[in-house]
C-alpha cells in the first residue's frame, strides 16, 4: 500500500464525514482536510504549483469564507 | 422508487466514467503541443519554469481573461456586502486566544515574504502569481481571525489592484509600439535561470500577485462586515 492509496482512502473518510456531519463547522473542517489532502496528493503526482494553489485557495480561503458565511447564518442543519 | 432511480443513476454514471477515463494514456504519450512547449518553451521565452512561460507567455490572454473574471467577482461582492453599516449596534469586541494573536504576529511577516517570493521567482521555481497573492491573501485572513482591531484600508487594497491591473495591460500594449502582437515578450531575455529573465514574464507575474493577493483581501474584508 503506498502512501497515495493511504492518502486518497483518508481523503474518502473526510468527504463523507463532510457530507454526514450536521454541525457545519465540523463539516467546514473536514472540507478543508479534503483539500490539504489534495494538495499533498498534487505535490506527490509532481505537480508543486497546482498543490501551492490548492492549499492557499481550497484549504485557507474557502474554509474561512464558510467560516464567515456559517458566522453569519446558521451553525446546525437541520 | 426515488432511491432505486438514483442508485441506478449512480451506477451508470460510474460505469461512464470509468469506461472513458479507462482509455486515456495519463502521462505516456505527450500531445504535438505539449512537445513543442517542453522543446522550445525554455528557449523562446527564457523562462525556467515552463508552466508559468505557458500561463504568461504562450496562452497569455487566458490569464488576462481569468484575472477579469477575478476583478468581475469581487467587484459583485463589493457591491452586494460593501456597504458600510451605519446604525450598527457596537458589538463587545472578544479578543482571540492568546494562541492564535501570537501565531498571528510570529507568522505574518514571514508569510506575506514567501507569498513575495514566489510570485517574484514565478519564472524559475514552481508556483506564480495565483498561488502567491493566494498565500499574501491568507496571511491577511490569519490577521482578520486573531484581532479585530486591526482592518486593512480598502482604499489602498483598491489602488494596489488598479495600478497592478494597468501593469499587466500596460507592459501587454507597450509591445504595441514596438509594432509586436499584444503580448508578446519585446524585452531582453537576459541570462537563463537568473532573477532578470525572460523579459516581460517577470513584471506580469509580479502584477498579477498583487492584484490577486489585493482582490482576496478585499473579499474577505467585504464579507468580515467592511468597516
Amino acid at each position: 500500500m503506498t502512501i497515495i492509496t493511504i492518502l486518497i482512502l483518508l481523503m474518502l473518510i473526510a468527504a463523507i464525514a463532510a457530507a454526514v456531519f450536521k454541525d457545519l463547522l465540523n463539516a467546514v473542517i473536514a472540507l478543508c482536510i479534503v483539500s490539504l489532502i489534495n494538495a499533498l496528493l498534487f505535490y506527490f503526482l509532481h505537480a508543486p504549483d497546482v498543490a501551492m494553489a490548492e492549499a492557499a485557495i481550497g484549504a485557507a480561503l474557502v474554509t474561512a469564507i464558510f467560516v464567515i458565511v456559517i458566522k453569519k447564518t446558521t451553525r446546525y442543519e437541520e | 422508487m426515488r432511491k432505486i432511480i438514483s442508485i441506478l443513476l449512480l451506477f451508470i454514471l460510474t460505469a461512464g466514467f470509468t469506461l472513458c477515463l479507462l482509455d486515456i494514456p495519463f502521462g505516456e504519450q505527450k500531445t504535438k503541443v505539449g512537445n513543442y512547449y517542453i522543446n522550445n518553451g525554455a528557449r523562446e521565452t527564457g523562462a525556467a519554469n515552463i508552466v508559468t512561460s505557458v500561463v504568461v507567455n504562450y496562452r497569455g490572454f487566458d490569464t488576462l481573461g481569468e484575472i477579469t473574471i477575478l476583478f468581475t467577482a469581487a467587484i459583485g461582492l463589493a457591491a452586494v456586502l460593501g456597504h458600510p453599516k451605519k446604525n450598527k449596534d457596537p458589538q463587545p469586541k472578544e479578543p482571540a486566544s492568546l494562541i492564535v494573536y501570537t501565531g498571528y504576529r510570529i507568522l505574518f511577516p514571514f508569510m506575506l515574504l514567501f507569498g513575495a517570493y514566489i510570485f517574484i521567482h514565478g519564472h524559475l521555481t514552481p508556483g506564480g502569481g495565483f498561488q502567491g497573492g493566494a498565500v499574501i491573501a491568507s496571511a491577511f485572513i490569519l490577521m482578520y481571525m486573531s484581532s479585530k482591531d486591526k482592518k486593512i484600508n480598502p482604499t489602498a487594497v483598491k489602488i494596489i489592484e488598479s495600478l497592478a491591473g494597468l501593469t499587466f495591460v500596460g507592459t501587454a500594449a507597450a509591445a504595441l509600439t514596438l509594432g509586436r502582437p499584444f503580448l508578446s515578450n519585446f524585452m531582453p531575455k537576459g541570462e537563463f535561470m537568473t532573477l532578470l529573465s525572460a523579459g516581460i514574464i517577470p513584471v506580469i507575474y509580479i502584477a498579477v500577485g498583487f492584484k490577486v493577493g489585493a482582490e482576496f483581501s478585499g473579499i474577505i474584508h467585504d464579507l468580515t462586515g467592511g468597516n
